[in-house]
């Protein structure tokens, strides 16, 4: 059974449409990234998957189930470009919340609260506020309390897109180990072509005006990936792969808006 | 939600500090610009001998006041009581308007150019009405006009609070299928706090302008503003001018008071914990 599906899906905002004609399966333990341009409609996807806005036409299923039902079900963990802490709220605090909210017993909230903090490494941070923490140890918060319940699902907006290079690289290699550890299955939305192809299994490539899906490419890359993964002649390969079939939604695109 | 900040900032500590807000070498500047213009004023008023009708001397005020200090406390109290007991009503009744409008927006857009308007009026204009609904020597009376001033900054300032929220931080709450009372409870409210605050800083001055000078429109004898009217009209300026202090320190200390549970409240603000 698919993780993930998504049945003809046509997103308008007004006059824009920002999604035509979507069709995508998602397996269990996949690593799906969608990549594009800005406008091509990833983010959206994302959030239709999430039940977070409904399509026009089309539905989404989460694990076999409606997305509506799926996210009542708290079926999958959310991460946004911006870590969205609440600020009133300790690191542990934050963590606990969708536990909270699930009604876990504070004993065991305690308990996964710990598990998730040594996760991400951030053992000792918790009773931080948000605010005393850099950019990618609010990212990695940001990260614990999307897997603090266990959901077979991760969807991720863009996460790194804000951080540095370096925190950026350091981020991804934590999240391989987190996706290997947990089981889950991931969607991560990035602009960036080489974080897509190291952090995946499939790269969704998608095009703007209307956003559609122009192309699927399997990543071939051995698991587990490592920083030599970079810089294996495979891994260029793909990275201009990816890049060609941008460029080419990209033409395509041009050539539709060009007066003939 | 949190503009991220680079660097990994010290905790700061400490018990009485964190309530004052300020150690007292910062306070220094502050209390030697008091002395010095009261010295000022008093050495002034000397010199060119000031008649207590345009400005008493300040020790004359001091010495007044410690002379009259039951009469003025008793006073002060009762008016402090009005004020206090509006401020909490307005404040109260604000907050929870605030959040009824912030749930249903229809109701919110509906009525929120008139709470904007309605900040920007004098209402303390209308005191000699809220006489004439309850008597004037009711505490009622000011009490319901000071609730009037309180109520309309305390509504616009928790509104915009709890209608600023990040929208990711709402869509976050209903991946975890939070409900819109949970939503409230968890991230709207908090979230609105120190927006809360601000308005109930404002209402903290508005309340003492408010039980004063409804006051002046008609009260009990036993009333601040009555008698400092009172002690005006039969020339006794010094008493006046005590009473008038006496309401300066019970409206700063309402200030204070308010500033202090802010302070307690958000300590996990950044500019308020250092």
């Amino acid at each position: 059974m698919s993780v993930v599906e998504i049945k003809d899906v046509t997103k308008r905002f007004g006059e824009t449409t920002a999604l035509q004609g979507i069709g995508l399966d998602i397996e269990e333990s996949e690593f799906v990234s969608l990549i594009g341009p800005s406008g091509c409609g990833k983010s959206t996807l994302l959030r239709i998957i999430g039940d977070l806005i409904q399509p026009t036409s089309g539905s989404a299923f989460v694990n076999g189930k409606p997305a509506r039902q799926a996210r009542i079900d708290r079926d999958y963990g959310i991460v946004f470009q911006d870590a969205v802490l609440y600020d009133w709220r300790t690191v542990a605090k934050n963590i606990a919340l969708p536990l909270e909210l699930a009604r876990w017993d504070r004993r065991r909230r305690t308990a996964k609260v710990k598990e998730m903090l040594d996760l991400v490494e951030l053992g000792g941070f918790e009773s931080h506020h948000p605010w005393q923490l850099s950019g990618g140890m609010q990212q990695r918060v940001s990260i614990a309390r999307a897997l603090s319940f266990d959901p077979p699902l991760l969807l991720m907006d863009e996460p790194f897109g804000a951080l540095d290079e370096m925190t950026r690289e350091r981020l991804n290699m934590e999240l391989l180990r987190i996706w290997e550890a947990s089981g889950s299955t991931v969607v991560f939305v990035t602009h960036s072509i080489s974080e897509a192809v190291f952090l995946s299994t499939r790269v969704v490539v998608m095009s703007p005006r209307p956003g559609r899906i122009s192309d699927v490419i399997p990543i071939d890359l051995p698991q587990p990936r490592t920083a030599l993964t970079r810089e294996e002649p495979r891994f260029f390969e793909l990275v201009t792969q990816v890049r060609e079939a941008l460029h080419l939604g990209h033409e395509s695109d041009r050539a539709a808006v060009a007066p003939a | 939600m949190t503009t991220a900040p680079t660097a990994v900032q010290p905790v700061p500590r400490g018990g009485m500090a964190r309530l004052v807000g300020r150690r007292l070498v910062d306070w220094l500047p502050a209390a030697i610009v008091l002395v010095g213009m009261t010295g000022l004023w008093e050495a002034l008023t000397r010199a060119f001998h000031v008649q207590d009708f345009l400005l008493p001397k300040p020790s004359a005020i001091a010495s007044t006041f410690w002379s009259t200090r039951s009469e003025l406390w008793s006073a002060g109290w009762f008016t402090f009581q009005e004020a206090l007991g509006g401020f909490v009503l307005g404040c109260g009744f604000a907050i929870l308007v605030a959040i009824v409008l912030a749930r249903w927006r229809v109701l919110g857009s509906a009525f929120m150019p008139y709470a904007i308007a309605a900040n920007a009026i004098p209402i303390i204009a209308f005191a000699p009405i809220t006489n004439t609904w309850f008597s004037p020597l009711d505490k009622s009376s000011k009490i319901s006009i000071v609730a009037v001033l309180c109520f309309f900054p305390v509504l616009v300032n928790t509104l915009r609070g709890l209608t600023s929220v990040n929208p990711r931080a709402i869509e976050l709450m209903e991946s975890y299928a939070a409900g819109q009372v949970q939503i409230f409870r968890r991230v709207r409210i908090p979230a609105a706090l120190p927006f809360i605050f601000t308005g109930l800083k404002v209402a903290t001055v508005l309340a003492m302008i408010g039980a004063v000078v409804g006051e002046y429109f008609g009260g009990a004898l036993n009333a601040l503003g009555v008698q400092i009217l009172t002690r005006a009209r039969v020339a006794d300026f010094r008493e006046a001018w005590a009473g008038i202090m006496l309401a300066c320190l019970l409206g700063i200390a309402l200030y204070l008071a308010v500033s202090a549970v802010e302070r307690l409240t958000l300590r996990w603000v950044p500019s308020t914990s250092e």
